[in-house]
């Protein structure tokens, strides 16, 4: 493990933690902007998160210590996932810790954890968010997977690292095969971060949330967690986005200097995804829950046809 | 430049059997509609991008007469009919979608692996698209099969004529000019007749649904 590899990843994780809140605000920004309404503030959820740790964390008398562990345990998840994604380099030493299908496993330990600790409590509300999150994740993690390996199968590797050293380094071509996966994509992550069409994240609408109804029962520092890893997770999915169709400007491992080019191109794609975002909600309507399997399902074939083209538009080798 | 041209050609190929999916899985009628002109747009860009990679110009004239009627006129006549038809709820499958959905990935690992062997074979530009446009074909036959409506029945049915075109365009760069002309001018006139069908349809049976036509009159 290099000194540079080692202050490479030191700084990634940092620029994940620190700047997941900021997405998070510039997207509500321009969606309210979009809907017409007047904007909350870029640093708004900086304030929430600061008011929430300040709060007491009001925890239920029936509450196991899963409850407790579980905010600590899905924030750490969200982390790891930041950490292994490589968004300015991929000169990264945990990167090697886990591939491309640890990550979705690593998304589905979050899951379950949050969901064992909705229906820790035995509350109605939060059951119902954890049988829905279920099914939304059932559905979207092989989706997922086909996605990755659409990409893999272009790079021969599932190791996220290697997939962007192939694709954002080598001589450029189009890839139908990554066209079928980027829409695929888009759907999985809408549906992932509890965005529009499937789910609304503003909502405290008792029959539609599905997020929301998850951590209903949290308060203070333990909300202000989730809050954060719910960034995380959004920052996350933005950056294998970013990863795996538009990996132009990471630095590799031969060339660290590249990182300061890396920073202000990162910054500058997720503040256009970020919009492009803010659009995709604004113009959707959120969907019946019942419609959610049929959009899952469309995303799945779509990545499946994804790996068919790519096998059949290769050139024989 | 010339792999790069025909990498795009292979994309728009992926991008038209993208619409297709969407089409099989759209459940409103101009929403339908919207995605065949969009198709038909795909489509044209396609033919004078191999027309421009192959130096044929009869390609560019085929890709004008795409344009005015899959673009311009037969969305415009169809909206017409939906406008005059006053339809406007949603059109109902006799499958439910994710079925048709999971059909539609079975139809096109058959058309993939039917059209290897044969653009195999071939050494023209676009050889790879031929199993692409076999499946935009048969999707749009499953499409035809799975609505109960005679709207996007034709649909279909246009849908359909744009898999075949691209399948002659990718494999042996177009047809001759007299078939692509005549096959226009059909579409064209058959796009009118069903139009005429459908009005006539909806007087007698006071609905859209083609199953009436399944039964005779004295029963």
């Amino acid at each position: 493990m290099s000194v540079v590899g080692f202050l490479s990843q030191l700084l990634e994780i940092v620029i994940a933690i620190a700047l997941a809140p900021l997405l998070s605000g510039w997207i509500n920004q321009w969606r309210a902007w979009l809907q017409n309404r007047s904007a909350p503030s870029l640093w708004q959820p900086y304030r929430v998160l600061h008011k929430l740790f300040n709060k007491e964390s009001v925890i239920a008398d029936n509450a196991s210590q899963l409850f407790r562990a579980a905010p600590y345990l899905v924030f750490g998840c969200m982390t790891l996932a930041c950490a292994i994604v490589p968004t300015l380099s991929t000169d990264l030493p945990l990167a090697p810790a886990a591939d491309a299908i640890a990550l979705v496993g690593l998304f589905a330990l979050a899951r379950v954890f949050i969901s064992l600790a909705a229906m820790d409590i035995g509350t109605a509300f939060g059951t119902m968010g954890a049988r829905r999150e279920m099914l939304i994740g059932f559905l979207a993690e092989p989706a997922l997977l086909m996605v990755l390996f659409s990409a893999s199968l272009i790079s021969g590797s599932t190791s996220l690292t290697t997939i962007v050293d192939t694709l954002g380094h080598r001589e450029f071509a189009i890839y139908p095969a990554l066209a079928f996966a980027g829409v695929a994509f888009t759907m999985v992550s809408l549906a992932e971060n509890a965005r529009i069409p499937v789910d609304n994240p503003a909502t405290h609408l008792e029959l539609t949330m599905i997020h929301e109804a998850l951590i209903l029962e949290y308060s203070g520092r333990h909300l202000a967690l989730l809050e954060w890893a719910a960034s995380l997770k959004l920052f996350a999915y933005s950056c294998i986005g970013l990863a795996l169709f538009f990996p132009w400007g990471v630095a590799q491992a031969s060339a660290p200097l590249a990182m300061l080019f890396a920073l202000p191109s990162l910054v500058l794609k997720l503040a256009l995804g970020g919009f492009l975002l803010a659009g995709l909600e604004t113009v959707n309507a959120k969907m019946r829950i019942f419609r959610v399997p049929e959009f899952l399902a469309t995303s799945f074939l779509l990545a499946v046809i994804g790996l068919l083209t790519h096998l059949l538009l290769s050139p024989p080798r | 430049m010339s792999l790069l041209l025909t990498q795009f050609v292979n994309l728009l190929g992926a991008v038209l059997l993208m619409l297709a999916f969407a089409m099989i899985s759209q459940r409103r009628i101009v929403s339908l509609i919207g995605l065949f002109t969009l198709q038909g747009a795909t489509l044209v860009l396609a033919t004078a991008v191999v027309g421009y990679v192959t130096g044929q110009p009869h390609l560019y004239l085929s890709a004008g007469l795409t344009f005015v009627l899959k673009v311009l006129l037969i969305p415009a006549l169809l909206r017409r009919v939906v406008d005059r038809l006053d339809i406007r709820a949603d059109v109902e499958t006799l499958i439910n979608i994710p079925t048709i959905m999971l059909i539609g990935i079975l139809i096109v690992i058959f058309a993939f692996n039917l059209a290897k062997p044969i653009s195999q074979l071939s050494s023209v530009v676009a050889s790879g698209t031929l199993g692409i446009a076999l499946a935009c074909v048969l999707m749009a036959f499953l499409m035809m099969i799975t609505r109960a409506k005679a709207v996007p029945q034709v649909v279909g049915f246009l849908a359909m004529e744009n898999g075949l075109f691209f399948a002659a365009t990718s494999a042996t760069y177009g047809m001759p000019m007299v078939v692509e002309l005549g096959i226009a001018l059909d579409v064209l006139i058959g796009v009118l007749i069903l139009g005429v069908f459908m009005f006539q349809i909806r007087e007698q049976f006071d609905s859209l649904d083609i199953r009436h036509l399944e039964k005779l009159k004295d029963d």
